[in-house]
């Protein structure tokens, strides 16, 4: 009976992530089919990779997504982080304003989002769509960092910082001596949450350009007109990239929970 | 020295002020005007008499809610199963069913468009067996597939996420009562669950009402939703479609707060049930 039921289970976990995983398996597949066909296999082959990395507008949008991703994540966890130092130390009530209007942009649906930066880009006269991709990825960047620090914050002192400047540190070197190291860990999480969502970004973008393309519209505008091989192959590069990624981030986090783990074991053992 | 402190969130809220509030101002502002400009309801009235709009909405509620209820009847017992098995085999295999939700949507809808294209895999599998080929993409059930594929590992992380941290004690406490396991999960784990139902719930009822792209890749623009109504606005017609847009967009953020604030409701409801419990 208890055989039988785990049998269930495991089929069903199994079968869930057969649906989850062989559309993108089959993709990957036939990313190094021989010919055009998404149905019939003919053979191994790089070619769609070869012209992959020979399509300059392919790898025009690849370097966009990075740099926007790079350089937003960088101002907004900067931005950020002062604002974060900033907030806290408000007397509640103008906090709690300025705390509910920074969640705009993570409650917003994407789409409003968008539309919205696309109505004041126009409206403020501010042309060049890179210019304005960026300033969309910092503005939705700068709340997750400000809510990955705050956290931080609070479980570090005030004392301290007041402490050095009653030693006569000036507030910009208590912050960058006492301060920073202590949320540390807030930051480059923010930093991190920020890059993520700037490269995996479709729909504020989308709206917010104009006349240039990310990977995610690249994609969108092949994949409107049907399927492609070489999306295909690109598909591929970046799952490995996200996998890859996240591979490296998991185990780090399993690693830090195995050592407390052991840590409180051996704790317990001596207190026995 | 406090108000010294407070200074270096100065930048930060001219930023927020002109990139995060003007814009939301901005939406409001053009719901509430006419395409000639001046204050007027014209662009609501238009939003929500027009017979296309409206029919367009219902298709968009009706998707969503059963992409919805199809996740959560795939999704419960992923997290359930996950909840009872060893902490480290369940830690991998929760990581797995995240892993999708890390990729780029548009990747994962383009996956299920090289599936069901009709020189897809599935259709060389039905001219193997020497059957027919099959339209799959373009339908409306190309569209379901493609919002409950994206969205369920949204159900599946906070419904595990609140069953990990059930207490087991409870659940042989009640079996040692003489529950049978059936009763065990419908007067135990379900109750507790709730929360995690109703997160999850919303992440994945609000994204899909929202979604503009997987009805244009899987539905070929036959099946527009609401999202890909805001979007031909915005788009397709230019500056003079902005006061009925932002109409759209204007009703479409409401409907997402009202949906936010029943979910709010139950939880509450939920929580004073599960202060009953005890």
């Amino acid at each position: 009976m208890k055989k039988l039921r785990s049998f269930f289970r495991g089929t069903y976990l199994g079968l869930m992530l057969i649906f989850l995983y062989a559309p993108i398996l089959v993709l990957m597949v036939f990313s190094f089919n021989g010919s055009k066909s998404m149905g019939r296999w003919t053979g191994f082959s790089f070619r769609w990779y070869e012209a992959l990395f020979r399509d300059t507008t392919i790898m025009d949008a690849l370097m966009v997504t990075l740099s926007v991703a790079l350089i937003s994540a960088l101002v907004a966890t900067v931005i950020g982080t002062f604002a974060a130092i900033g907030i806290h130390s408000m007397k509640k009530g103008p906090r709690g304003v300025v705390e509910n209007i920074s969640r705009l942009p993570m409650v917003n649906p994407d789409l409003v989002t968008g539309i919205s930066f696309m109505m004041l880009f126009a409206m403020l006269g501010i042309k060049g769509g890179y210019t304005r991709m960026l300033i969309a990825h910092i503005t939705f960047n700068i709340p997750y960092v400000i809510f990955s620090v705050m956290p931080k914050l609070r479980q570090s002192s005030n004392l301290l910082y007041e402490a050095a400047m009653d030693l006569g540190c000036p507030p910009m070197m208590a912050l960058r001596k006492v301060v920073i190291p202590d949320i540390m860990p807030g930051i480059i999480s923010g930093f991190v949450l920020a890059f993520t969502l700037s490269l995996d970004d479709f729909v504020v973008s989308w709206f917010a350009t104009d006349g240039i393309q990310n990977l995610s519209i690249y994609i969108y505008g092949i994949a409107r007109r049907g399927i492609s091989p070489k999306i295909n192959a690109l598909c591929t590069l970046m799952f490995i990239a996200v996998v890859t990624l996240l591979t490296f981030v998991n185990v780090r986090s399993i690693k830090e929970e195995r050592e407390q783990e052991q840590a409180q074991k051996r704790l317990a053992r001596r207190t026995k | 020295m406090k108000l010294k402190r407070q200074a270096f969130s100065y930048p930060y809220i001219v930023w927020m002020l002109i990139f995060i509030l003007a814009p939301m101002v901005l939406i409001v502002y053009f719901a509430f005007s006419s395409a000639e400009g001046g204050l007027s309801l014209d662009s609501i009235i238009t939003a929500l008499t027009n017979e296309i709009y409206m029919k367009v909405l219902a298709r968009s509620v009706w998707i969503a809610l059963k992409a919805t209820v199809i996740c959560l009847l795939l999704g419960y017992p992923i997290a359930y199963i996950l909840s009872t098995m060893k902490k480290r085999t369940a830690a991998i295999l929760y990581v797995l069913f995240i892993v999708p939700m890390w990729m780029n949507f548009l990747l994962r809808t383009y996956a299920w468009q090289v599936l069901l294209d009709s020189n897809g895999i599935f259709n060389s599998i039905l001219s193997l067996l020497g059957l027919p080929a099959q339209q799959f993409l373009y339908t409306e059930g190309a569209v379901m597939l493609g919002t409950v594929y994206n969205f369920l590992p949204f159900m599946v992380l906070p419904i595990y996420s609140v069953l990990v941290k059930l207490d087991r004690s409870l659940v042989e406490a009640a079996a040692d009562l003489g529950a049978n396991p059936v009763l065990c999960f419908i007067k135990v784990v379900l109750p507790q669950s709730v929360p995690g139902i109703i997160s999850g719930i919303t992440m994945v009822f609000i994204p899909a009402i929202t979604t503009f792209a997987i009805s244009r890749l899987l539905g070929g623009g036959k099946f527009l939703l609401y999202g890909d109504l805001i979007e031909n606005q915005f788009i397709t017609l230019g500056q003079s479609a902005w006061p009925v847009g932002s109409a759209l967009s204007f009703i479409l953020l409401v409907l997402v707060l009202i949906s936010m604030a029943i979910m709010r409701r139950a939880e509450h409801d939920a929580g004073e049930q599960g202060g009953m419990l005890w």
